[in-house]
């Protein structure tokens, strides 16, 4: 059974066709890697199936549940309120800019939802949280406000915040692109281990090495469509598509 | 007469204005909150009533809406007017004057709320009054509070418009006993009435934003 799977996405912005005909499929394990140029759809996918766009046309099921279907005319029908906050549970979203509640501490961001959204209780929720800002190595930062931490150890606290409700799947949109070379480390660590963890994860990224080495499996993909789908040796090293070897060209300093 | 004498008659006229300017304010801070939510709805027919309701609210004068309000029932309708029925005249007149008001600072501090906040909220399935009352308004509130306490002291000096339906509040007492005494010294302390009310209430206000600066948006 595959976690998730995106069958014939279609989404367009006014004129702009962003997905054309796009489907996926993540297996429980996957690390998969979307890679491509800016404005190649790749963040779009990344939202559709995190349902903060809705689609024009297509399926997206998770875990053999469908969120989202299509009626006679092909247009996207997604599933009633109930069943799409069970859906919303079996995954998690990491932004680019982190989107911490700024009012909360950093061990309220993490165990606020887990407690009033997931019910669960409170004590176990507290002594999880707190297993996961050991493991970011947070734990001192509890009580801190997001304002008081560097922009890495916001995004990390955002990968824990994701993490404390036990995600099925996570993705990660573009994670590294508003932090600096040396933050962008500190955060690609820790989805390495999540990675060695056997954590499904789903990234947009523009951290080639990071895809190459990390990933199971890339996509490149480029105006709406995915181009390449596979291992990322394969792909990456000895790209055999004329457009990805042209898009990888520009980060042979990085590749090297 | 002495001015303390004159600061005795006035006295009560106080109370009356401290009880409209609470009053108002138990009352708009909830309403202006939905009229801001009509504001902002998506609907376009109740979006247009309340941005006519916001415009006219705006657009005219509070003593001409006092007016109206107080002397509408018996033109309109002949119903009688009572002393009872003034002291509600301003209480509605006031409320639906600033409601107006509120309703733009709260919808200016809603609509400045970054996407990321909602987006962040729903990934981790809080619903929409969850979403509302845990994470945006807690921070709207913070972002709004300059304006309010702007609002707060304008309508601290605006209770005295309540004379011009013939409430008996501070002001109008001002006024009798400075006509009756032939004195300046009634006016003076109704100003420092006004004047130390508002530091009262610039000095809550500065509190209550200094409560909230533990974080940073």
């Amino acid at each position: 059974m595959a976690l998730l799977e995106i069958k014939n996405i279609k989404k367009s912005f006014q004129d702009l066709e962003v997905l054309k005909n796009i489907s996926l499929k993540v297996e429980e394990g996957d690390v998969l890697s979307i890679i491509g140029p800016s404005g190649s759809g790749k963040s779009t996918l990344l939202r559709c199936a995190t349902m903060l766009e809705t689609m024009d046309g297509g399926e997206l099921i998770y875990l053999d549940e469908k969120a989202a279907w299509n009626n006679e005319k092909g247009q996207s029908v997604y599933a009633k309120k109930s069943d799409l906050r069970r859906i919303q549970g079996y995954f998690g979203l990491v932004f680019q800019n982190f989107n911490l509640f700024p009012h909360y501490t950093v061990l309220k961001n993490l165990e606020d939802a887990p407690i009033h959204v997931q019910k669960r209780d409170k004590k176990e929720v507290r002594s999880e949280c707190m297993e996961l800002l050991r493991r970011m190595g947070l734990e001192e930062k509890a009580n801190a406000y997001p304002c008081e931490l560097s922009g890495g150890q916001q995004q990390r606290v955002s990968i824990a915040r994701a993490l404390a409700m036990k995600p099925k799947i996570l993705f990660f949109d573009e994670p590294t692109s508003a932090l600096d070379p040396e933050l962008t480390g500190e955060i690609l660590k820790v989805m390495k281990e999540l990675a060695q963890e056997h954590m499904t994860m789903v990234i947009v990224t523009h951290e080639m090495s990071f895809a190459r080495d990390v990933s199971s499996r890339v996509i490149f993909m480029e105006n709406g469509y995915i181009v390449e789908d596979g291992d990322p040796n394969e792909i990456m090293v000895n790209p055999k598509n004329e457009r990805t070897r042209e898009f990888l060209s520009h980060f042979n300093d990085n590749l090297g | 007469m002495s001015a303390f004498k004159m600061f005795d008659l006035m006295s009560s006229g106080m109370l009356e204005s401290i009880k409209i300017f609470f009053l108002t304010l138990i009352f708009t801070l909830p309403l202006g909150m939905i009229v801001a939510f009509g504001r902002m709805a998506k609907c376009s027919l109740i979006r247009n009533i309340t941005k006519l309701y916001i415009a006219i609210m705006r657009g005219t004068p509070l003593m001409l809406q006092l007016f109206v309000v107080y002397y509408g029932p018996y033109y309109l309708f002949k119903i009688p007017l009572t002393t009872e029925y003034r002291f509600y005249a301003v209480i509605i007149g006031f409320v639906i004057n600033y409601a107006a008001y509120f309703a733009e600072i709260y919808r200016s501090g809603i609509e400045s709320m970054p996407k990321g906040q909602y987006e962040a909220a729903k990934v981790l399935g809080y619903n929409k009054i969850q979403t509302f009352f845990k994470i945006i308004l807690p921070q709207v509130i913070k972002r709004i509070l300059p304006s309010v306490t702007n609002e707060i002291i304008t309508l601290v000096k605006d209770t005295s418009l309540a004379f011009a339906i013939g409430y008996v509040e501070m002001f109008s007492l001002a006024k009798s006993v400075s006509a009756a005494q032939t004195s300046m010294v009634p006016f003076v302390i109704s100003g420092v009435f006004y004047f130390v009310f508002n530091l009262l209430v610039a000095f809550v206000m500065g509190r209550v934003e200094k409560k909230m600066s533990y974080y940073k948006i």
